[in-house]
């Protein structure tokens, strides 16, 4: 015989386990949800829908050591970021491609990330190296300011390490990687006055041994005269 | 007492009249910086028949050494071996020398021919005590000048030649009128190598071409 008080012990029990998995199905939902949602504002999948739109690229040529513009049609969305890196990853394709003028390994899939920020605070100011190492937590409110901006911006250029260990030593094709992407970046994206570099999210030395990624580059000196433009 | 202060004056007077000419004064020195890129655990580029830009640089460094010695100038350079020298201490020895000309050697399997770099810094007047890492803004204008002097020499020896501008560290913190000189192999005109960077006679080319370079800018800035 089965004292009483255990046949009601067993059914708080039964109750309480058949509650918590009806909330644990509920909170698994809610999380599901959530995630689809945080998938569909991704600026990765953007460009995918976007229109094709005209960009100008300026590709780099080993041979002379020139930068000459190149219209390409390409989808580019509308956030001011997500395009960045839609043209830099163009680009980018375009030098890993057989046959390249100036060839360098790794393709669109070598900038992770272009974050546009208000020039102005960092012309007086440079940030520190701490500030970029911690993991992307600066950025959204930085972003957000700069939405609200319109005045000059400097776009700074995460690249991955494979590209960077895998990109061709020289001071010439290191320099003309560099001045390409401030080129195209300030070609298709005027208000950007400033371009930095990082590396995994990390700065670097150099980009393969020669060119100085710890400094600032001013876009407007990548661009060339009108003559070498087509 | 008067005709004793005749005499001394007569005396002096004499012994100007008969001394011989003041010794010309010695020429001024004229002191070359070769700074071998790389070097130690610092291999640079690798280049075509598995060699790595520290080597060619260091080479290159010793030939061009031997021939600006030759023609009476003082050579210092910042490394003779295998060894790791630091962006600011290939600086430090070029400050020290006071020299009046600096090379940055450099060697390349990208572009065609020879990569003349100046710095990129925005040229400013010279100050007592310039900024270590903008050094070389105040010598941008001459280092102009010498980049313009070895691209004669250069085109002269019927070599292909770029000119552009960048930033090195160690460059950027020289006072000295600096270039960095990057060699690359010459190609022909569907981007095929005609004289690759290990060719013996591209090389002592090259060399030559830079020596009279230097020999030119001394007789510029020292005639």
């Amino acid at each position: 015989m089965i004292p009483r008080y255990q046949k009601i012990l067993f059914g708080v029990l039964l109750a309480a386990s058949v509650a918590m998995g009806a909330a644990l199905w509920h909170l698994r939902e809610r999380a599901h949800q959530r995630l689809l949602a945080g998938q569909d504002s991704a600026p990765t999948s953007a460009p995918a829908i976007a229109p094709s739109e005209q960009a100008t690229l300026m590709m780099a040529n080993d041979t002379d050591g020139s930068l000459l513009a190149q219209l390409q049609s390409l989808p580019l969305p509308a956030d001011p970021g997500a395009r960045a890196r839609a043209v830099l990853g163009k680009l980018l394709d375009l030098y890993a491609a057989p046959g390249s003028a100036h060839p360098v390994p790794g393709g669109a899939g070598s900038v992770t990330q272009v974050f546009l920020l208000p020039a102005t605070i960092y012309e007086t100011e440079p940030p520190a190296k701490s500030k970029f190492s911690e993991t992307g937590t600066q950025f959204p409110a930085a972003q957000s300011r700069d939405a609200q901006s319109t005045g000059p911006r400097l776009a700074v250029v995460n690249l991955t390490g494979s590209f960077a260990n895998s990109h061709p030593s020289g001071i010439e094709t290191e320099m003309l990687t560099i001045l390409s992407i401030c080129g195209t970046l300030h070609a298709n994206l005027p208000r950007v006055t400033q371009v930095r570099f990082l590396v995994d999210g990390q700065q670097r030395a150099t980009l393969a041994g020669h060119a100085d990624l710890t400094r600032a580059y001013l876009a407007a000196d990548a661009v060339p005269p009108e003559g070498n433009q087509p | 007492m008067r005709w004793t202060k005749l005499a001394f004056t007569a005396l002096v007077v004499a012994r100007l009249a008969s001394a011989q000419p003041a010794p010309p004064a010695p020429q001024a020195r004229f002191v070359v910086v070769l700074d071998a890129a790389h070097g130690g655990d610092d291999s640079g580029a690798h280049l075509a028949g598995n060699q790595f830009e520290k080597s060619y640089t260091v080479a290159l460094s010793a030939r061009l050494r031997s021939l600006l010695a030759a023609r009476g100038m003082q050579v210092i350079t910042t490394r003779d071996t295998d060894a790791t020298v630091e962006p600011n201490r290939r600086a430090e020895i070029a400050n020290h020398a006071q020299a009046q000309a600096c090379l940055s050697l450099h060697a390349s399997e990208s572009g065609s021919g020879v990569h003349l770099f100046v710095s990129s810094l925005t040229p400013t007047q010279p100050v007592r005590f310039p900024a270590w890492k903008t050094a070389q803004a105040a010598s941008v204008t001459r280092s102009l000048k010498l980049a313009g002097a070895l691209n004669s020499a250069l085109l002269q020896a019927g070599m292909n030649v770029t000119l552009g501008r960048t930033t090195l560290p160690a460059v950027d913190s020289m006072t000295c009128p600096a270039v960095a000189v990057e060699i690359a192999p010459e190609r022909g005109a569907n981007r095929e190598i005609t004289s690759a960077l290990d060719n013996k006679d591209y090389q002592a080319r090259v060399a030559a071409a830079l020596a009279a370079a230097i020999v030119e800018w001394r007789a510029e800035a020292h005639p």
